[in-house]
Parts: structure tokens; sequence; C-alpha cells
């Protein structure tokens, strides 16, 4: 077996060796590279440990190796995305920070996607991937399947997310929101991905409960709909396998359509149905009560996992496409708006009998925060999706804020209340460090996601109001330049709600650092839990 | 199922169920939760039946209404065609040069030119006309190719050394670096300051004054008043296209400038033309 290994690393960095030798462009080269020393790396490393006597797995407790790693790399890439968002923000408010001498590299348009693929797909996919591990193994009573599978996703992942990364700061691009790693990276993240559907299903097969929970209807939804989501939007061909760049199979505005297919469900899969499985395992234990209604969350997944499809046309109002699908668009995201707020009632109702905990919990809070955000930009959603608003929302700030309640309040809030409640149990203490840093990072994320929804509805429906103002006989009032200048203030405002959210997360970094470093011995693993049934 | 027991909290029924210590309570659907669903899927019927909605085999459902994004916004620029149509008539039968007589068609072709303007001239010249570092300020009476209102339009319609349209101004000022010695170009510079009144070294001026007058004088003027048929900028004042001072100066002999505007009238109608024109000469500085 390892004699296997050895040849097919071999190959892989002779492999890359040529690729990188033969690239057209430097972010090919650079991937090449990387390759071609990572594979050396595993060649050096399986050849030292052939032969040698392996440690036998570990039976009766479950996998959860894989699991720290992925709480630290969550905070690592948040912080990380955080703080280009931040300066990002600021380029808004002050252009010189595109700094001439950093051309091309520091301009807006190659951080803006780092900063949005930093968020979603390495500090949300990271705690995405990280509690569907911990939660699929409590909930079906066995240890991860697969063995170390586990760590191929781990690890596959980060090299996702550092080749989409330098990618983009080298210019390869497919210019498609939320999708813009070329075809080389998305093949990679497409092996990857099938990789963690496999340890997540194969570990629901052998499972010991009898029914599978809730949240674990969830993240399978997520996993299984990401997957047909990013493999048919990135279909497109190579201008050479040697180089970055590919061209898209869709055209015009089929492409338009698939692009935001994609990027709409994404939204619905990625950050909705996938934070909801998160939502449905940590509410009830944090609560430690049960789930307010079972049916209800049998009527509001399917409702949403059969609406959500649907709803992307919402985003090319007033555009090519044409109205029929524009107006089915709009309808199903109407329509969408119970069963997504089935899941914060069904969130907030379980908290039915522990209200108190609000008071003295402060990751009980962060959990109500996150679910209240969660309802409201489930709310203002459907409300935009509505043509007659979008005429006035559209391509304005408003967009942004909407967003980015929905990815700082709801994705953020619970992401970091699932780390609260992960690490003292991943690193057996007791509980974090510091309450009052809890504390201090629920304020300080709050009042920072407060100003940034603020300015941006402010900004935004300022802006639409005045790209829309014309006089008696009809004529435009304003030129662009004009609604840019008068949005300065409010982009000052919406920089300083991100510093605010950035120093939250710095202060749990420094929480996390404190609990895990902690005094006290660590106990190791957590032994199995007995299934109920 | 047997499992069933009840919540002490609530005194509701658990499903029997329990993952890690997680169970289900049988709660109903919220009421108001399931009619909200229920009325929105009835509104969503109700509205692709009013508008095109439902792909068939070929094209989709109209909808009762009749209505499209374009047909709706055509009749919101048909509606203002009509009520501006007299006044549209009028301004492309004008003599452009005394539209200010007719009080409401110059305010008519003022506030369309405005509108023409601030979504077609304002990337260049600012959104309020006061220019920027190479593109003319519009608010002053200083003009390179003449303020007059045929001066304007022809500059609006044809444009500035583009090559789409044979009738744009053209002049080009040579790159002196492959003309003149250093020394030659640094007097030459003292002379232009002293021009504008500016501080400058009174040794280097009569050099200065004799290459001006054989290098600068045929465009520039004998004085440097410049001459609006050449577009040649009057160097005796406190305007500066490029910047007045030393360095801005011997960049501008050295290398040159080549500025361009698009010609207007291959990319908007004839009233837009027109109006845009009336509005530059309204702003302020126009002859």
């Amino acid at each position: 077996m390892d004699y296997l290994k050895l040849i097919l690393l071999g190959f892989i960095t002779l492999g890359a060796a040529l690729a990188s030798s033969w690239a057209h462009d430097l972010a090919y080269q650079l991937h090449a590279l990387l390759l071609m020393f990572i594979a050396f790396g595993m060649f050096v490393w399986v050849l030292r440990n052939t032969d040698e006597p392996k440690a036998a797995p570990q039976d009766g407790v479950y996998t959860d190796g894989v699991i720290r790693a992925g709480v630290i790399a969550t905070a690592f890439w948040g912080v990380a995305g955080f703080l280009v968002g931040t300066f990002i923000a600021f380029q808004l408010a002050f252009p010189e920070l595109n700094f001439e001498w950093g051309q091309p590299f520091t301009n807006f348009g190659r951080l803006r996607p780092l900063h949005t693929s930093a968020v979603i797909f390495a500090f949300g996919g990271n705690a995405l991937i990280a509690t569907s591990f911990y939660v699929v193994q409590r909930t079906s009573a066995v240890k991860l399947w697969g063995g170390n599978t586990a760590w191929f996703v781990f690890w596959g992942y980060q090299l996702f997310i550092v080749l989409a990364a330098t990618g983009y700061l080298l210019g390869a691009t497919q210019s498609k929101e939320y999708a813009e790693p070329e075809w080389h990276v998305d093949i990679w993240l497409t092996i990857v991905w099938l990789a963690y559907l496999a340890v997540f299903l194969g570990t629901i097969f052998k499972r010991k409960e009898r029914h599978i929970y809730v949240a674990n209807w969830f993240f399978l939804s997520f996993i299984i709909t990401v997957a047909m989501l990013h493999v048919v939007n990135n279909l497109s061909i190579p201008v050479s396998i040697w180089g970055s760049k590919s061209v898209q199979v869709f055209s015009g505005v089929q492409d338009a359509m698939t692009q935001w297919w994609y990027g709409h469900n994404a939204v619905g899969f990625f950050l909705t149905a996938g934070f909801l499985g998160m939502m449905y395992y940590f509410v009830p234990k944090q609560a430690g009560r049960p789930v307010y209604s079972y049916k209800l969350s049998i009527i509001h997944f399917w409702a949403l996992i059969f609406l959500y499809i649907w709803a992307g046309p919402h985003h090319l109002h007033y555009t090519a496409l044409p109205d029929w699908a524009s107006t089915l668009g709009m309808v199903f995201s109407i329509i969408l708006w119970m069963p997504s707020w089935g899941g914060m009632i069904n969130g907030l109702m379980t908290l039915q009998g522990a209200w108190d905990k609000l008071r003295t919990d402060p990751i009980m809070r962060m959990f109500v925060l996150s679910l209240g955000f969660y309802g409201m930009s489930t709310f203002e959603g459907p409300m935009m999706s509505i043509r007659a608003v979008n005429s006035l929302s559209h391509y304005t700030d408003w967009t942004i804020g909407h967003v980015h309640s929905g990815a700082l309040g709801w994705n953020g809030m619970i992401t970091f209340a699932c780390i609260y409640f992960l690490t003292p149990k991943l690193w057996g203490r007791e509980k974090m460090h510091s309450e009052s840093a809890i504390n201090w990072h629920f304020w300080l994320a709050t009042l920072g996601i407060v100003l940034y929804a603020a300015s941006m509805w402010v900004t935004g429906i300022m802006e639409g109001l005045m790209w829309r103002e014309v006089d008696d006989q009809g004529f435009l009032v304003n030129s662009f330049a004009d609604t840019v200048s008068a949005k300065f203030p409010m982009y000052v405002v919406r920089g300083l709600g991100g510093l605010l959210f950035l120093s939250g997360a710095l202060v749990m970094v420094w929480n996390m650092w404190m609990t895990i470093r902690g005094a006290e011995p660590a106990t190791t693993s957590l032994p199995y839990a007995t299934p109920a049934e | 199922m047997s499992d069933r027991k009840l919540d002490e909290e609530t005194g509701v029924e658990t499903t029997g169920h329990s993952w890690d210590g997680i169970e289900e309570l049988n709660n109903p659907l919220p009421r108001w939760w399931l009619w909200t669903l229920y009325i929105t899927i009835i509104w969503g019927i109700g509205y692709t039946i009013a508008y095109p909605a439902w792909p068939m085999i070929s094209g989709a459902t109209a909808g009762m209404k009749e209505w499209s994004t374009r047909g709706n916004v055509a009749q919101d620029i048909a509606s203002h065609q009509e009520q501006n149509a007299e006044l549209v008539t009028a301004l492309l039968a004008a003599e452009m040069t005394v539209l200010r007589e007719d009080a409401d068609l110059n305010r008519y072709a003022v506030a369309r030119g405005g509108a023409v303007f601030r979504a077609q001239c304002s990337q260049c010249h600012g959104s309020g006309a006061a220019g920027a570092v190479g593109y003319p300020n519009l608010l002053d009476n200083d003009w390179l190719w003449g303020g007059s209102m045929e001066a304007i339009i022809h500059t609006v319609r044809h444009g500035v050394r583009n090559d789409t349209d044979d009738d744009a101004h053209y002049s080009e000022m040579p790159a002196f670096a492959d003309l003149l010695e250093k020394e030659e170009i640094a007097a030459t510079i003292e002379y232009v300051l002293s021009l504008s009144k500016q501080e400058h070294d009174q040794t280097l001026v009569p050099i200065g004054a004799e290459l001006f007058a054989d290098n600068c004088s045929s465009c520039h003027g004998d004085a440097g008043l410049g001459d609006p048929d050449m577009g040649a900028p009057n160097l005796a004042d406190a305007i500066w296209l490029y910047g007045g001072n030393r360095d801005a100066l011997s960049y501008t002999i050295e290398n040159a400038r080549f500025g361009v505007m698009p010609a207007w009238g291959q990319r908007l109608s004839e009233e837009d033309v027109r109006a845009v024109s009336a509005y530059v000469h309204a702003l302020g500085g126009g002859e």
C-alpha cells in the first residue's frame, strides 16, 4: 500500500514540476510549484514511515483531532477575512489605500474576492466542515467513516483556500462572483468535496441511532447541493491545460442565470441550510432543552430546500433575463419567507423553559442574536426580491448591508457561539478561559453589525433615490460621482463597524488561546455516547 | 414510539427520540406560520396569473395584465417624450446663437443638457464641470477651442484629436526634448513663467524670449496669448490645464500633451448635442 502511495506521489511531484515549467501564467506556475512541494514532502514522509509499525486506530472514541484543527482554522481564516474586509471597506472611503506602489496586488478589485472567499468559504466552510463532523458523530453515536479521509478533507480544503487566494492576487479569476477560482482549482475542490460527502454519508450509513437527526438532513442537503452547484456553474474549457485561463461553457444571459442560480443557492445551501444544521444541534445543546417542534422541522426543511433552488433569478431583475423567469424568482423568494422563518421559530422556541439563560449565558445570547439576524435577513431578502423594491435597491449598498446582516449577524454570530461551545469540549476543559471576554466579544460584534447594517441602509437607499431622481421634464438630477461623494460619511461608519467586528474576533482568538493552553491538564478524547434506541 | 413522554417544563409530549441527549417536542406547526405560508402561496399563484411567469413550449405565459419590464420603461420614456415633444422640435429648429431669447426653450435645453452632461461628460470634466488636471474647466472663460455657442457645438459634435471624426479639432505640440537642449528648455520655462507673472529667473528671460519666438509663438502667439483656432492655450493667465509650475511645464515642453475627446455627434442625438452645448455655454464662461 505504501509503495503504491510512493509511486503515485512521485508521479504527482514530477507532473507538477513539468506543469510549473510549461506554465503560461504566474498563478498556474505558483500553484504547480506548491503542488510539487506538497507532493514531494508527502513522498518523503511516506518513505520514512514505510514498513514502520503502525499505531492501531483507537476504538471507542470519536474522531476529534480533525475537528480541533477545523476550529482553529475557522478562527484563523475568520480573522484574516475580517481583516481584509475592514481594509477594503476603508479603501472605498479612502481610495489612496489602494496604494500606487502595490499595484495591481493591493487593488480593491483583487482584494474584494479575497475577502468574500475568505469569509464565506474559508471561515464559513471550515466552520461547517468542523461542526458537521462533530455533530454527525455525536448524533449517530459512531466515529467518522473513512479513517484519514477526514484529514484529507481538512487539508485538501485548506489547499483549495490557498490556491484560490493566491490566484486572485495574481489575477487568475473567472470573474464569476463567489465562483472566482479558475478551472484547476475548481477540479481540486470537487475532489475534496466528494471526499467530504463520502465521509459524511459513510458516517450516516453506519450510524447506531435508528433515525437521522434533523441537523444531519440539513448538513447533507448542503453538501450535496453545493457539489451540484459548484460543478454546473464552473463548467468551462481551459484555454490550455498548462494555464489557468478558461472559457465558460454558457454565454450571455444563460451564463448569468447559471451564475445566479449558483450564487443564490450558495447563500441558500452554504450559508443557510448548512448553518441551520449547526443551529439544530448546538442551540438545543446549549439551552439544554428539546427542539421545539419535530413537525415544523420536517415541513420547513423540505419547503426550504424545494423553494430555495428557484429563487436565483431575483438577482437579475430588469436585465436581459426574460420577464417570466424574473417573476418566478420573485414569487418563489416570497413563498420562501415562512420556510426560512421555520428555522428561526424552531431555534428560538427551543428556549421555552430556558429563557433565563439569556441573562446568564453569553453563548446563549449569541445563538439568540444570530437567530434574530437570521430572521431579519430572511425577511429582508424576500422583500428585496420584489421587483418594485429591487428597482430601488439593486446595485446599491443596501444589498451589501443585507448580505452583511446575514453574514456577520447570522453566520458570524452562530459560528462564534459554536466555537465557544466546542473549544472547551474538544480540548478537555471545563469552560472557556474568560466569560467576560465572551461578553465583550458579543457587544463588540453586535455594535459592529449595527453600525454596518445601519450605514448601508442609509447609503443604499440614498444612492438608489439619487440614481432615479429626475426633474419634472424627466431629466436625471445627479451624476454618478455625486452619489459617490454623498456616501463618504457612511463608508467611514461602515469601516468602523468592521473594525469593531474584527476586534471582537481578536478577543475570541485570545480567549481560545488561553483556554487551549490552560493550566489544568487536558482530558483526552470523549467517550462514545450510547445510542438511545 | 412507546418512549414518548411529557416534557416537564412545557407539558408537551416528546417524539420519543433522543440524539446525544437532544429530544424533540411534538408541538404542532404554529398556526400563524402555516397561514402566512398559505397566503404567500395563494398570492404567488395569483401573481403568476397576472404577470408573465410560466414557461411553455414556445415562449411563456404573458400574464393577464400584459405587463413587461421593457413595456413599462418604454411607456415611461414615451410619456416624457410626449410631454416634451414640442420643445424638442423647437430645439432642433432653433438658431442656437439666440437660444436665450426664448426663455422656455432655453430652460429646457439647459436642463436636458445638464442631464446629458452628468451622464456622459462628468467622468472627465467633473460633476460640477470644474475639470481636473488634463481635463479643462468649463466654468471659466478660458477656452482652448473657442467659447462661442458655435465653437462649443463644434467641439461637442466632433471632439478633439480622436480618430473617428475627420472634423475633430486637431493640433499637436512637438515633444521638445528631441528638438531643444536642456538649458534651452530651462530658459524657455523661465520666460513662460514671466508671461504669467510667476516667480522666475530674470537672467534667463531674454534667452527664453528668443527661443519662444522661434519655437512657440507660431501657435501660442508672440505674447503667449494662445490661439483658439489651433487649440493653443493662453500662457499669460493663471489657468493651466496640466499645471503651471516648473516641473509641470518642463514635462509638458519635453514630452508634449495630447488630450482626446470623443466625437459626441456620433454617440448622442442631435437634440442632445445641442442641449449639452447650451448647458456648457450657460455654465458661466460662454462667449
